[in-house]
């Protein structure tokens, strides 16, 4: 009979292999799900994973959608190995977009080099503000940050929806919920000419290399790992607990509010209600699949970002619906956890116990 | 016919990943007698005993129950037998009350009727000497209450094997005279017990037979009464580890750590406030407190530590107010602590020894301007290796691939390296085999003679004994006097680990002229 | 205050309040034996889909209600292989089981979105239902109102009197002393989810079934977390989750009662209602941190693994 056993020390070959392991399960399964539906399964595949690479277009279409999930993941990891359960990366994604588009908008008439930064921060600020809520909510209340940042997920898109349908609303936009067009101003550089890839994704790859630094080599890096792993040790340490967790906080917030500036001033150029196509939730897979490390952030940001952009691919050639992205995120993320048992465990086959032999 | 053997084990084996827990063991328990089985800590004890109580199986050997072959399929089953078991840590639920608790262990059918289980609990407890009302929370018990119900519910049950695992190690001496009243009572009455110990004055008072393990071996059996504790100390060590330490005295300085008038509220609805506790404390001195635990040691640790914030000037060093310092500033004052827990507060269990240094002795210069000197860490944590004797793969092994006693070398050596004034110690050697045991108390002493002033907070009396100039006790949250241990009694400090003493008495808080 | 008006608005409370009522009595029985599933948004938007994609199919409201909550268990139990067998990190397992939902769930029904179905029908309690007020609000709801009522009934019971409910308060308190009094563990705990996702799964039936005969995405809009949320509220005591249930399904109709009242705010402002409750309520909860832990199930959230 099959039995698990816990190993006596962790499998350091599985924490790099699950990973892996869980891409190709879920590929084995995506492939199963195609045949159910009578689609040819390596043709699906294709669309899915090839496809959207095919050219130059497409690796500035990855490296766009990479950007807004290498920020948040870079803000989540921090959370995260301080094992403070940070969901709310979309709120504050949301609100770094909503705070941008206002003072965008506010400047609408100004040019010149100080208009975009002072975009950009606005978008951080609120960010940040917007996690800091959260952060308080835990060190003075004791809240469950879970709850609380998830709440604060759906008020900010209220808040959005509120803003795009009310005072943001272009009146010349012929009644649909968006905002004016930015001023150039206000745009974010392009990185690639002739493609819509801006030097958002540069924010993206800086972010996860001080994400880097910061826990390999910083006495706050070590600080924030000890509060994850101990929060006794901590105490007992002298470490400050609560303004650990508010620092951890403001960071994510920032992060992912400055992600949610770029959005707007990137690719978008405007407000808009379909502003994240939930960055925030997919940047959680991000982090655990990159096993909140930089170098495998930044992997799994490319590949989560390869999932949105064949979904929309599959939508396009093989009209099945969008939601095979979020099926795609969700059976990874399963597969990982699944996988992640055997760092830990092992299957051993074994026989019944031994009788034990009686004695006269 | 000669007396019944009641349980036999017969060539026992049960091995783990890395070690074999149990080797090859006999053991066998007689009707109606009281049996001890006697080693250090990761002697094997334990497994074995889980393995008597059905939790695990062995790997080979054989066990007889009352002359018939055993497979064991469960505690339900052991229980079923007759075979009950009182927990060293126990397996009591809090939020129940003492009748709900002993429901559970009972199979449905015995537990529908609940008035009547109640009536035969209070008829049982009292029939042996041990009160105990049904419908109280267990959260209300003290710790002496508490093993009692475990003792009920076996004899509830009907055992007629009882095994105690460490009774002893919570109770007041005085209550170790009402349990052992009981146990002799029982094993009168033919019931078996089997009594699982470290402490061979008690087993040689009480038990008629011992089998004494090392290394998941046999090496020994005996009757107690008719041998030396230096030869079953010797079956339980072997020849070659040093048995105790050399204390020589030393006459202290100048008053280090003034405790005065400590007053502390805990947040914890289990926990135990401190009540205007007074001491001082020595440079050169080591001083005990004992009790039972659960009375305010934590709380006063936590004090001592800066975990928990107390009014500025009810803790002085040297001069300087610190009842409002935070870790951080009593280390740099030269405050170190050596916690209860060493995995999950002394030592971050899945981090590095390296990284473990770096828990708290950041100040010793390797931490500049944020940036952490990662050389000057796996300096500083060879350094402790090498001068305290810690066995282990590499300083970059993680805290719990060490032994119990590994570990707390390694903790006291990171403390002790940081040259501190004062050490507060909390249960250092608990679950530590006798070699490190003897190393950590050589590292007290040394610490003392440089002139640091040691608290030694234990439930181990004989360590307190050995090892300290002068002793009290804690119980409920209050200090007894300190006394110089020469002047003390085991029945004296009996008396005041169970509260009986008088409030801190004067000369107890004159600060002594060098 | 006109009574009709407070009628219609009780009722609707009821209403509003009934899939929070059995998510979170679900969750209850869940987390009282130590587990804690995260993944209730996930689970009840699959029992949703399927409760909606099973009635559509065969006619039969009942085969959806059915389906429904096999499907929940269903989800459940891949948490529970997780969570349990395989001791993962329970918050990750139940994120990920969320996160899976919502996309399956969005999948298996995007043939389904924006078609409707005759829900279940009010079923009038002959004599009880003619009570002025209480009569309407209680005694004249849909089949699955009345199931919620009796299955809270039920779980009080079970909790409080039985010796199943002892059992699973002594596992969710300290699963190795249960061990080492005979007590399974682990069977007891896989129950205990697939409780949960039995309840979650009708909870999403009575979505797409009843309180808006329909499917969309997403249709259940932070119910799940804010049940979660519930369970806290209530201390893991049966009885005050009903009573926050009701609450929290006051608040989520109150900007229809506003508008109903000729308040005119934005539909987006006063839809942020129950969220913005669910804070609140939490820090008037957890504000004492004593408080919360003398009712939290001792055992909550941490893998058990036990020893061979």
């Amino acid at each position: 009979m099959l039995s698990l056993e816990r190993r006596a020390v962790d499998s350091r070959a599985m924490q790099w292999a699950s990973p892996l392991l869980a891409l190709v399960l879920t590929i084995i399964t995506g492939m199963g799900i195609f045949m159910a539906l009578g689609k040819d399964p390596v043709e699906g595949l294709t669309f899915f994973f090839l496809t959207p690479l095919s050219d130059t277009h497409g690796w500035a279409e990855l490296g766009l959608k990479m950007a807004p999930l290498l920020l948040c993941a870079a803000g989540l990891t921090i959370c995260y190995r301080a094992k403070l359960w940070n969901i709310g990366a979309e709120g504050h994604f949301l609100m770094g977009a909503l705070w941008a588009s206002v003072v965008a908008l506010q400047l609408g008439g100004q040019s010149g080099p100080w208009v975009l930064p002072l975009v950009l921060i606005a978008g951080i600020v609120a960010g940040a503000v917007w996690a800091l809520l959260a952060g308080l909510l835990k060190t003075q209340f004791h809240c469950n940050e879970i709850l609380t940042t998830i709440m604060l997920n759906y008020i900010a898109l209220n808040l959005l929806l509120y803003a795009v349908h009310g005072p943001l609303k272009d009146p010349y936009g012929f009644g649909f919920p968006q905002s004016e067009m930015f001023a150039a101003a206000a745009l974010l550089p392009k990185l690639i000419p002739d493609t819509r890839l801006h030097i958002g994704l540069l924010f993206g790859l800086l972010a996860a290399v001080a994400v880097g630094v910061l826990f390999a080599r910083t006495f706050i890096g070590f600080q924030l790992k000890v509060l994850g792993q101990d929060e006794r040790a901590a105490a007992f340490a002298g470490f400050p607990a609560k303004r650990l967790t508010l620092l951890a906080f403001i960071l994510a917030g920032g992060l992912a509010g400055l992600a949610g500036a770029s959005e707007v001033t990137g690719p978008l150029g405007q407000l808009v209600p379909q502003v994240s196509p939930g960055y925030g939730y997919t940047a959680i897979i991000v982090v655990f699949l990159g096993r909140m490390q930089a170098v495998g952030i930044v992997l799994a940001a490319a590949l989560l970002a390869l999932t949105f952009m064949g979904g929309e691919m599959l939508q396009i050639a093989m009209a099945l619906p969008k939601a095979i992205t979020g099926l795609f995120q969700g059976l990874l993320l399963f597969y990982l956890l699944t996988c992640d048992a055997f760092i830990h465990y092992r299957i051993r086959i074994r026989r019944a116990p031994k009788a034990v032999a009686g004695e006269a | 016919m000669a007396t019944a053997e009641r349980l036999k084990l017969e060539h026992i084996v049960k091995e783990y990943p890395g070690c074999r827990a149990n080797d090859g063991v006999q053991l066998t328990v007689n009707a109606g007698e009281i049996h001890a089985l006697l080693g250090e800590n990761g002697a094997g004890k334990s497994t074995l005993m889980k393995i008597i109580y059905g939790v695990i199986q062995p790997d080979a050997g054989s066990i007889t129950w009352n002359g018939h072959p055993l497979t064991l399929q469960g505690p339900a089953h052991a229980r079923e037998l007759g075979i009950g078991m009182v927990f060293q840590h126990f397996s009591l639920f809090e939020t129940l009350t003492v009748a709900e608790n002993i429901a559970l262990s009972l199979p449905a059918d015995q537990a529908r009727d609940r008035r009547k289980l109640e009536a035969r609990i209070s008829e049982v407890s009292e029939h042996y000497g041990m009160a105990l009302d049904p419908r109280r929370y267990v959260n209300t018990l003290s710790i002496g209450e508490r093993q009692r119900v475990e003792i009920v519910r076996c004899l509830i049950q009907e055992s007629s094997l009882l095994i105690l695992d460490e009774p002893t190690s919570v109770l007041t001496p005085q209550e170790v005279e009402t349990l052992f009243r009981t146990l002799r009572q029982l094993s009168h009455e033919g019931c078996s017990i089997l009594f699982i110990s470290h402490k061979l004055q008690e087993v040689r008072d009480l038990c008629h037979r011992a089998t004494v393990l090392r290394q998941g071996r046999v090496t020994g059996e005996c009757n107690p009464a008719e041998v030396s504790t230096d030869d079953i100390a010797r079956m339980m060590v072997g020849n070659e580890t040093p048995l105790s330490t050399r204390v020589e005295p030393r006459a202290p300085g100048e008053v280090l750590l003034d405790v005065s008038h400590l007053n502390y509220r805990t947040s914890d609805p289990f926990g135990t406030s401190l009540q205007d506790l007074c001491m001082s404390l020595r440079s050169g001195e080591i001083v005990g407190i004992a009790g039972v635990a659960g009375n305010g040691q934590d709380e006063l640790l936590r004090a001592l530590s800066g975990e928990a914030l107390v009014s500025n000037d009810s803790i002085t060093l040297s001069g300087v107010a610190i009842g409002q310092a935070k870790p951080g500033l009593r280390r740099r004052l030269g405050v170190a602590v050596v916690p209860e827990e060493r995995l999950g507060r002394g030592a971050v269990p899945s981090m590095s020894l390296v990284d473990n240094s770096l828990l708290t002795a950041y100040g010793e210069g390797m931490v500049n301007k944020g940036w952490v000197a990662l050389n000057k860490v796996r300096d500083y944590a060879s350094r402790i290796v090498d001068a305290f004797g810690v066995r282990t793969a590499s300083i970059d092994s993680h805290a719990t691939s060490l032994s119990g006693g590994n570990l707390q070398k390694f903790i006291i050596g990171r403390e002790a390296m940081q040259q501190p004034k004062l050490l507060v110690a909390s249960h250092p050697t608990w679950g530590v085999d006798v070699g490190s045991a003897v190393a950590i108390h050589e590292a007290l002493v040394r610490l003392r003679d440089e002139g640091a002033a040691v608290l030694l907070i234990s439930e181990d009396l004989d360590e307190l004994f050995q090892l300290c100039g002068r002793m009290g006790a804690i119980c409920a949250g209050r200090l007894s006097p300190l006394v110089n241990t020469s002047d003390l009694t085991i029945e004296q400090l009996g008396q005041w680990m169970a509260g009986d003493f008088p409030s801190a008495a004067p000369s107890e808080v004159s600060h002594a002229v060098a | 205050m006109d009574s009709v008006l407070i009628t219609n608005v009780l009722a609707a409370t009821v209403v509003a309040g009934t899939p929070l009522l059995l998510v979170a009595l679900g969750e209850l029985v869940c987390e009282r034996s130590g587990v804690l599933n995260l993944g209730q948004e996930g689970m009840m938007l699959m029992g949703a889909v399927i409760g909606f994609i099973a009635a559509t199919s065969t006619g039969s409201l009942s085969m959806g209600v059915l389906a429904a909550m096999l499907g929940g268990v269903l989800m459940a139990m891949l948490f529970a292989l997780m969570a349990i067998t395989l001791a993962a990190n329970q918050y990750a397992a139940g994120l990920a089981l969320t996160i899976f939902g919502i996309g399956l769930s969005s999948f298996v029904g995007a043939g389904f979105v924006g078609q409707s179905i005759d829900g279940f029908d009010k079923i009038a309690i002959p004599l009880l239902s003619d009570i002025p007020v209480i009569g309407q609000v209680l005694f004249n709801q849909d089949l699955l109102v009345y199931g919620s009522l009796l299955i809270f009934a039920l779980v009080f019971c079970f909790l409080k009197y039985s010796r199943g409910g002892l059992v699973l308060r002594a596992v969710g308190e300290s699963p190795e002393a249960a061990n080492a009094n005979g007590l399974k563990v682990l069977p007891v705990r896989y129950m205990a989810v697939a409780f949960g996702g039995a309840m979650a799964g009708l909870a999403g039936a009575y979505l797409s079934l009843a309180y808006t005969p329909m499917w969309t995405e997403n249709m259940t809009a932070g119910r799940g977390w804010i049940a979660l949320a519930l369970v806290v509220f209530a201390t893991w005591k049966p009885e005050r989750v009903l009573l926050g249930a009701y609450l929290f399904g006051a608040a989520s109709i109150l900007h229809l009662v506003l508008q109903g009242l000729g308040w005119n705010s934005s539909t987006e402002l006063l839809a942020m209602l129950p969220y913005v409750v669910t804070i609140i309520v939490l820090v008037l909860l957890s504000w004492n941190p004593a408080r919360t832990r003398l009712n939290t199930p001792l055992s909550i959230g941490q893998p058990y693994r036990p020893s061979k």
